[in-house]
């Protein structure tokens, strides 16, 4: 059923097909929106074997959420910025425990200064959490992405967090045609929740031991397995999502022109501008391609390197940045790529929801491509800082 | 020991694995356990050793409340609420300093019940005060000093915490008592709601006593009216537990190491006054003195 919708609705309709138990929230702009939805849909009884919680806080919402998910239940959570930070210790604390447990994150930027607007930096400090991370371009992806958010998460073999991230506003607050799946494709493709192991009196288990250096070790290895397999096993659930719905997303990377010289790499809704630029510069009679990069974590070091193999230029779109360093993006892309030769440029740009207009990104990228246009931060006035 | 013990690595004499193993009993094992970071959590879990009989979590230091209400709203949904109840076996740190989730939980009153282990300082990792460290304690981050004699302050009031925010049950206890906790923690399981017990646990390292003084200390408490074992329903007071002849504080501080300092000051003299003082009030507040 297509739709003019928004994409925090893309995302809470489907949520609700994928029959979560416990949904726990705290409202936070602009992922407010998500939950909103989830909260009416709850109150006017759409949402079987389900309850909504409106928690204290996010801290507190994703610990309500670990309690729900090592019980046995479905969970989801929306949160972003300041939200997701907040949240941070206790979902490190989930994927070590493996609770797969899904977040919608509504990219925005941190604080200080604050902002409610989009970058990507508050996903990016959650990088090393032992969260899967994918990045949806639109809100028909987004859509897309929950159901199988959830089929990838809660396979035996990864139980992992799964963190699905959208811009915010850009995509939150979009209003895009969507696809609104039907509940019967949603339920032919993602079984019940049923984990081997969770906490009950039938069977005591206990969960989150603490482990002397003897064993620890042994538990981190094994997350890391975890989140090797997971790159398979994503791929395979993204390719049965197109059979089932018809959409087919590619896997952890989408490839634009792959023959071509030059390459732009990015995550999020700024591929969209990408795809235009790209099409202008090749009309231009510029050899570029794009990639997309669609899982971050699992970071997807073999396939990116296949795919930019005869690159002779990569130009980096950040949306966040490693103060001291460079863009994240950036760093992790040159790390893949260790031992190839491309020449890496890469652009910090749209920070804290600045607008990064066609145009401005088109000759960026051209420059970029002619040898005009070094690394670094783009598209901000000149300043004078203030030393006292 | 069906249920708490199997090698459990406590110190002997330790007040809280006794309080556990009674509260457990009282449940019959019929519960989920959520055990913050602590005393209990390093005594019990470690990885291949252990010690519970029953479905045991240990998530973070600060968010064991949190991790019940979502324990015990998934057992509703998943209509498995029969299992068993929710407890959390929190420390006294872990209640009332860091825990702030504790408030989410009485506010929305999820069917929990809360118990409060309380030791009195963060005891397993080398006694260090906390909220619900009394007057006067020297620990090792309010030693006793030329100018400190120990903690600032009176112990917060989590029972008067708990009350406020309406709380169904609210009960103290010791682990000298332990009739006293299986009746309560009974009681407890049988009312719908957030429940908040607190239980006195004399701590043998941290206190500075002997093992076989575990008993004499926490009655000493009681009997002091140091520490009021009390017991509210809906807000009002149901039982309190009495003393014939009320001792005074300094039986109870001598023979702990924690408080010796105060002994040997007249600055420390005079914390053993304000100490006084305030059994006097617990005493009159909830009528303790049997004779009166």
């Amino acid at each position: 059923m297509k739709k003019v919708v928004r994409g925090f609705y893309s995302v809470a309709y489907a949520v609700k097909l994928c029959k979560p138990n416990i949904i726990c929230a705290y409202p936070i702009t602009p992922q407010t929106e998500i939950v909103e939805n989830l909260a009416l849909m709850y109150a006017n009884g759409e949402l079987e074997n389900c309850k909504y919680i409106t928690a204290e806080s996010e801290f507190a919402a994703a610990s309500i959420l670990v309690g729900a998910s090592a019980a046995g239940a479905r969970t989801f959570t929306a949160t972003c910025s300041q939200g997701l930070i907040l949240m941070s210790e206790v979902l490190f604390n989930a994927a070590g425990m493996r609770l797969p447990i899904v977040i919608v994150n509504t990219n925005r930027a941190l604080s200080a200064p604050l902002s409610i607007w989009n970058d990507l930096q508050d996903s990016m400090a959650l990088r090393d959490a032992g969260i899967i991370q994918v990045y949806v371009e639109n809100n028909q992806e987004a859509h897309d992405m929950v159901p199988q958010a959830y089929k990838i998460a809660e396979d035996k073999r990864v139980r992992l967090p799964f963190m699905i991230c959208m811009d915010g506003y850009k995509l939150t607050h979009a209003y895009e045609p969507v696809d609104l799946l039907d509940q019967n494709v949603v339920d032919s493709f993602l079984p019940p929740y049923s984990p081997e192991v969770y906490l009950t009196t039938k069977k005591p288990v206990a969960f989150g031991c603490y482990a002397p250096p003897h064993i620890y070790m042994e538990f981190r290895v094994a997350m890391q397995r975890a989140m090797e397999r997971a790159k398979e096993i994503m791929e395979k659930v993204f390719a049965d999502w197109a059979e089932v719905s018809g959409r087919n997303w590619g896997g952890h990377l989408e490839v634009v022109y792959p023959d071509s010289k030059n390459f732009v790499i990015a995550m999020g809704s700024i591929v969209g501008l990408l795809r235009k630029v790209v099409e202008e510069l090749r009309n231009e009679g510029i050899s570029v391609g794009l990639v997309k990069l669609r899982t971050f974590r699992p970071f997807p070091v073999q396939e990116l390197r296949k795919s930019l193999e005869n690159a002779e230029k990569i130009i980096v779109i950040d949306r966040s940045v490693s103060f001291g360093y460079e863009g994240n993006l950036s760093i992790e892309l040159k790390s893949a790529l260790y031992g190839m030769s491309p020449e890496v440029i890469s652009f910090i740009l749209g920070l804290g929801g600045r607008d990064v207009p066609k145009d401005f990104l088109k000759e960026l990228v051209k420059n970029a491509i002619l040898g005009k246009e070094k690394s670094g931060f783009k598209g901000f006035k000149e300043f004078e800082e203030v030393i006292p | 020991m069906r249920f708490f013990g199997r090698g459990h690595g406590a110190c002997p004499g330790c007040g809280l694995a006794i309080a556990v193993r009674n509260i457990l009993e009282a449940l019959e094992g019929k519960c989920f356990v959520v055990n913050p970071t602590g005393c209990l959590e390093i005594i019990s879990s470690q990885y291949g050793r252990n010690a519970w009989g029953v479905p045991y979590i240990h998530p973070l230091f600060d968010n064991a409340a949190a991790v019940a209400c979502g324990i015990s709203e998934a057992l509703k949904v998943l209509g498995r609420e029969d299992e068993g109840e929710v407890v959390v076996l929190a420390g006294d740190g872990a209640t009332a300093d860091i825990g702030l989730t504790l408030h989410g939980m009485f506010d929305r009153n999820h069917d929990v019940i809360y118990i409060c282990l309380d030791n009195e300082a963060y005891q397993n990792t080398g006694h260090q005060q906390s909220a619900l460290t009394p007057l006067g304690e020297a620990t090792t981050t309010t030693p006793a000093g030329k100018l400190m004699l120990g903690k600032i302050g009176r112990k917060k009031d989590m029972v008067a915490i708990a009350l406020a925010h309406g709380s169904p049950y609210v009960a103290t206890s010791s682990a000298v008592l332990p009739a006293d906790i299986r009746r309560k923690v009974k009681k407890a399981a049988k009312i719908e709601g957030a429940k908040y017990i607190q239980i006195h646990c004399p701590c043998v390292t941290g206190w500075g006593i002997d093992g076989k003084d575990v008993v004499k200390v926490g009655n000493l408490a009681i009997e002091t009216a140091l520490y009021p074992i009390v017991e509210f329903e809906n807000g009002k007071l149901l039982t309190v537990r009495k003393v014939k002849e009320r001792k005074p504080v300094e039986e109870y501080l001598k023979i702990q190491r924690r408080f010796r300092h105060l002994f040997t000051s007249p600055e420390g003299r005079k914390v053993i006054e304000e100490i006084q003082k305030i059994a006097d009030e617990n005493a009159l507040r909830y009528g303790i003195d049997l004779k009166k």
